[in-house]
């Protein structure tokens, strides 16, 4: 049972009052894009062992979407933050850089 | 035979006598007893009987690992089957009763299965019931059932309560033994909130029982010291009878407490910081022919019986041994004043002071010897003992009545390993040890759980002791001990003959025997061979046999015990009951009940109520003795002739609002949006990037900004989510803010020819054509009431929504029941509403749709907008498979005799599949007994349906001649739409 820290309104969140939303940083695919492309965009998710980058939506507390990067074996939490960007901040990105290096 | 001594026994009170049941008959024990305890003091000896082979079985342990002594406890409504009697404490008035054993416990007629033993082996049923195939439904599995098996479940709801509670701590101590008492003692000190948690009723473990000296005192003066400093502490916590069930990921702990009084457990959801696992260790069983017999037990389970509850097992013990630690229970049974004709130590060099002592006290010790088998048949009535070295030929007989076993000690590692902690083999004392280098990890990356003391591998009180302290340890006496000499049979040259009668789990009935075909038949995996033989399966998970049968399983497969490995250690590690997992989340509390304004008028008008999501909604409201039928048929044809009145709060309501609400809708919704106009209303469709069609409903446009979108009552939460979801990750910098006002309006419905009439009695505002034409809405006043009423239908009929703050539901709805009397007016609930809707060839999600369906299919062409560029589900519209000719399309259905077609019922085609099963080209969505036309009608997708309008199909019915339908328009009533234009 995880705990997270939501970024918007600062609570540990214990892993029930989350709700889990899969990978982050997805690229939407429109009507203009490949079947390849949009078929990626629609099925193809990684399931990584390791340092993950996924999608929280902190729905039994303040209701906001945020991310996570979490390592999938160890359980780590690397940080959590907003998910209105299209890659972790940089101190979280130096962080997984640090760990992947290990 | 056992009894109870006359003098000794700990935690007893010898002045508190209790009485109990056994199986019908009275017996007496005393305070502080465990059922086992009490039974044995009573000389009933037998407990229960194999799964299996029904063979008599006996306690063989004292605490938690106890895999034969299960008991059904109580009765009715407070009957629990499979407690353990090792653990149960004895109350008065407990009625205990024997299980797995028919007709009576002495008396079992499963024991054939034991004379027919050679016939069972692993993998039988696997191998034998495959066929002839109807052999197994009829006669081979009910034998089975009736034969094999566990308590039964109660069949009463039971009465007791249970509870949850959430609890916080720095530093979690799981068990209440030295190590955990001085690990608590030491956090404590550095200014922690500890909980420490013992699962027994007592704290101070085997310590106390051994006689260990600690600090120059006795250990049991040291624990009653310590616990009371503990107790005094304000940042300590310590519970007896709470088991530290199992560890879950970053810290959480589940803890299962008896509780004495009106709760009977109480789960403890724990978040602890760290955990320290001071859970001890389980003496392992020898594997030797007849291990299995009554008076066959652990050597340290022998001396728990006789130094805390005072009685003995048998008068005459051959201990059989691998270690040291065995010859303590000599020592404890010749204080007792009980006999040990002699030990077999299967070491063949043993040299420490205790073996000195034994040696001194008179006791026989043989060195490497082994005991070749018990002798029976019910019970221990001799030994026969051999060479460990050779095959078993019997050097001597030896008679006695109990036989006390130590195979050595496996560290309790279940609370290290839930969340991943990795082993090591340590060879020289035989034992898998947590690997302090690989804990199970949290948050921050680092490990949470700690093993101390017995649980960590530590042997000795001296090592103990040293494991659990992080400042200056307690002072001990060190030890010298001669190390164990692994033995994974006895002997160990044993054939096949003795391999058979070698138990390892004694609950699931595996011999060494199983373990090795498993391993002859492939089964090498040590998971594998788990399943196989169902080594470790049973409600003690294996604690007994794991180790030894995987180290059987290395020995046949000529594979070093790590590399076989352990299975996987999984929560909880004893069971617990359903009744404390499910807590006051039962009955009335089971989930929160969403009511509408208006419920308690339904109630009272004697609606019969129906769950839709979490909302309870009138299906119908029966008048005096009117069937549920009659009632639906009387409301659909007072709506179509008369008035009607629909509670509609529970749609969804989501507000919409901000300069790129439009934008936003127009991506949502499959047709425009942003090009509505303040004051009216259009209908619209959600769909996810499948394609496929999640949720509908009207859209008002409130003003330039604002929209009101109204959803499935089911929908209402699940579509907000959706919107926030676009919103927060994708469409971010979209100014758009969106609120879920479901609860804050009540919103009824008036349909029906006289809808107007009622409203204009009412009065207020103007409700012409003219002035609020079909599909406008309208803020104003109505008799009074501020409202918002929306000409919008879902019957065909004329018909107003209105909306209303909550709070002025139930009024306003009261009032419009009043006024409509004179109309006809009738309330009508969610069944009459889908006969409306079907009549009108109205989709429903859920019914028409599953999640595979998309608007195209439904013929909802028109409401997709061909100009946009984007919207969601667009792209996934576009793939071919939505667009082949055969795709399944809405039509509506006619059988031809009138009938009703059976939901969900397939329409056959010709021909077979590649698997043998009829083709089908169809099936019914909605299906329904049609009041106004006075038939059945239905709505279904057929392949090509729309281009085989007149086709007849034939529908599939349970049980039944299949039913002939005609393909026909879904729109069966009124399909001009003048009744809704009026």
């Amino acid at each position: 049972m995880l705990i997270l820290t939501c970024p918007y309104c600062g609570i540990d969140a214990d892993e029930t009052e989350l709700a889990p939303g899969g990978e982050a940083h997805l690229k939407r695919e429109g009507p203009d894009s490949s079947d390849d492309a949009f078929e990626a965009y629609l099925f193809a998710r990684d399931n990584v062992r390791g340092i993950h980058l996924e999608r929280w939506r902190h729905a039994y507390g303040c209701g906001k979407w945020f991310l996570a990067a979490r390592d999938t074996a160890t359980l780590e939490v690397l940080g959590t933050y907003s998910a209105q960007t299209s890659e972790p901040p940089a101190e979280i990105r130096t962080r997984i850089q640090e760990r992947q290096a290990r | 035979m056992s009894m109870r001594l006359a003098t000794g026994g700990r935690v007893i009170d010898r002045t508190r006598p209790i009485e109990f049941t056994f199986d019908g008959r009275v017996m007496r024990g005393y305070e502080g007893d465990t059922v086992a305890s009490a039974l044995l003091a009573n000389g009933q000896l037998l407990m229960g009987r194999s799964f299996k082979y029904h063979r008599p079985r006996s306690v063989v342990a004292s605490g938690a690992e106890e895999p034969n002594a299960l008991m059904t406890i109580g009765k009715g409504g407070r009957e629990t089957p499979n407690v353990r009697a090792t653990e149960q404490l004895l109350e008065e008035g407990l009625e205990v009763r024997s299980q797995n054993a028919w007709p009576s416990l002495g008396l079992d007629i499963g024991r054939i299965n034991d004379f027919g033993a050679r016939f069972l082996p692993a993998g039988f049923y696997y191998k034998t019931f495959i066929h002839p195939r109807p052999f197994w439904k009829h006669v081979f599995e009910p034998f089975i059932r009736k034969a094999a098996g566990l308590g039964p479940a109660p069949t009463r709801p039971d009465e007791d309560r249970y509870e949850f509670t959430y609890d916080f701590c720095d530093v979690l101590v799981v068990g209440g033994g030295i190590a955990g008492l001085i690990a608590a003692r030491d956090a404590a000190a550095d200014g922690a909130r500890v909980m420490l948690v013992e699962r027994g009723p007592h704290f101070g473990g085997r310590a106390v029982i051994d006689g260990d000296v600690i600090d120059g005192q006795p250990a049991e003066d040291w624990v009653k010291a310590v616990v009371q400093e503990l107790a005094a502490m304000e940042n300590v916590t310590l519970l007896t009878r709470c088991e530290g069930s199992g560890v879950y990921d970053h810290g959480y702990v589940l803890c299962d407490e008896a509780v004495s009084g009106p709760v009977r457990q109480r789960l403890r959801r724990v978040r602890a910081g760290h955990v320290i696992a001071a859970t001890g260790a389980l003496e392992r069983p020898l594997s030797f022919a007849g291990n299995d017999l009554p008076g066959v037990l652990l050597a340290s389970a022998l001396r728990d019986y006789v130094v805390a509850h005072g009685v003995s097992v048998g008068d005459r013990t051959v201990i059989v041994t691998n270690n040291d630690d065995a010859y303590r229970t000599a020592k404890v049974l010749i204080e007792a004043g009980l006999r040990v004709p002699a030990i077999l130590d299967a070491r063949t060099e043993v040299d420490s002071p205790l073996v000195s002592e034994v040696k001194a006290l008179g006791v026989d010790v043989h060195l490497g010897r082994a005991l070749a088998k018990v002798l029976g048949p019910s019970h221990v009535s001799g030994v026969a003992v051999c060479l460990q070295a050779g095959e078993g030929a019997v050097m001597q007989e030896i008679s006695c009545d109990c036989v006390a076993m130590s195979g050595g000690w496996s560290p309790v590692v279940h609370l290290w390993s839930h969340c991943g902690g990795k082993l090591f083999w340590d060879e020289e004392r035989a034992m898998f040890r947590p690997d302090p280098n690989r804990p199970p990890t949290g948050a921050d990356g680092k490990g949470f759980v700690t093993c101390v003391g017995a649980a960590s591998g530590a042997l000795t009180t001296a090592e103990v002791v040293a494991s659990a302290s992080n400042g200056t340890p307690p002072e001990v006496e060190p030890e010298t001990t001669t190390p164990i000499a692994p033995v994974w049979i006895m002997p160990h040259g044993a054939g096949a003959k003795l391999r058979a009668k070698m138990w390892l789990d004694f609950q699931n009935d595996v011999k060494v025997s199983d373990v090795r075909l498993a391993a002859q038949e492939g089964f090498e995996s040590v998971e594998h061979a788990k399943r196989y033989t169902t080594l470790g399966m049973a409600t003690d998970q294996g604690k007994l046999s794991n180790i030894n049968g995987l180290a059987v399983l290395s020995e046949r497969l000529d594979t070093p015990i790590p590399q076989v490995g352990t299975t996987t250690f999984r929560p909880p590690y004893t069971p617990i009951t359903l009744g404390a997992l499910a807590g006051e989340a039962k009955g009335d509390l089971f989930q929160p009940l969403r009511q509408t304004p208006m419920h308690d008028w339904h109630v009272e008008a004697g609606a019969y109520m129906e769950p839709v999501g979490h909302w309870r909604r009138p299906y119908c409201y029966p008048k005096g003795r009117e069937s549920h039928a009659q009632a639906v048929e009387r409301e659909v044809k007072t709506v179509r002739e008369a008035l009607g009145m629909l509670d509609a709060s529970t749609l969804g309501k989501l507000l919409v609002r901000g300069p790129d609400a439009g934008r936003f809708l127009d991506m949502l919704y499959t047709n425009m949006m942003s090009n509505l106009k303040p004051g009216r209303c259009r209908y619209g469709l959600m769909c996810d990037e499948n394609g496929f069609l999640i949720d509908d409903g009207v859209v008002a446009r409130i003003d330039e900004q604002t929209w009101l979108c109204h959803t499935t009552t089911g929908g209402a939460d699940r579509i907000h989510a959706w919107m926030e979801d676009w919103l927060q990750c994708e469409w971010w910098d979209w100014k758009v803010h969106v609120v879920n006002l479901t609860e804050q309006f009540a919103q009824i419905a008036v349909v029906g020819p006289n809808a107007r009439k009622v409203l204009e009695k009412l009065g207020g505002m103007d409700l012409s054509a003219e002035a609020l034409p079909f599909m406008a809405w309208a803020e104003d006043e109505l008799g009074g009431f501020p409202v918002r009423v929306f000409r919008i239908s879902f019957s065909g009929e004329l018909s107003y929504e209105i909306a209303v703050a909550a709070g002025q539901g139930r009024a306003l709805w009261d009032r419009l029941m009043a006024e409509g009397q004179p109309f006809g007016m009738t309330p009508y609930g969610t069944e009459a509403l889908h006969v409306l809707r079907a009549e009108k060839g109205f989709i429903m999600i859920g019914d028409e749709t599953d999640g595979t369906v998309v608007p195209q299919d439904l013929g909802l062409d028109w409401a997709i907008s061909k100009k946009k560029t984007d919207y969601l589900g667009k792209r996934g519209q576009m793939r071919p498979e939505f667009h082949k000719p055969d795709r399944w399309k809405l039509v509506g259905l006619e059988t031809l005799d009138g009938s009703v077609l059976e939901e969900g019922a397939y329409a056959v085609a010709r021909g077979t599949n590649a698997n043998g099963q009829q083709n089908v080209e169809g099936r019914v969505t909605s299906t329904y007994y049609s009041p106004t036309l006075g038939r059945g009608i239905a709505m279904g997708l057929v392949a090509r349906g729309p281009q085989r309008m007149g086709d007849i199909l034939r529908f599939t019915r349970i049980g039944k001649e299949p039913q002939e339908a005609r393909i026909v328009s879904p729109v069966f009533y009124d399909p001009e739409g003048e009744k809704q234009n009026v």
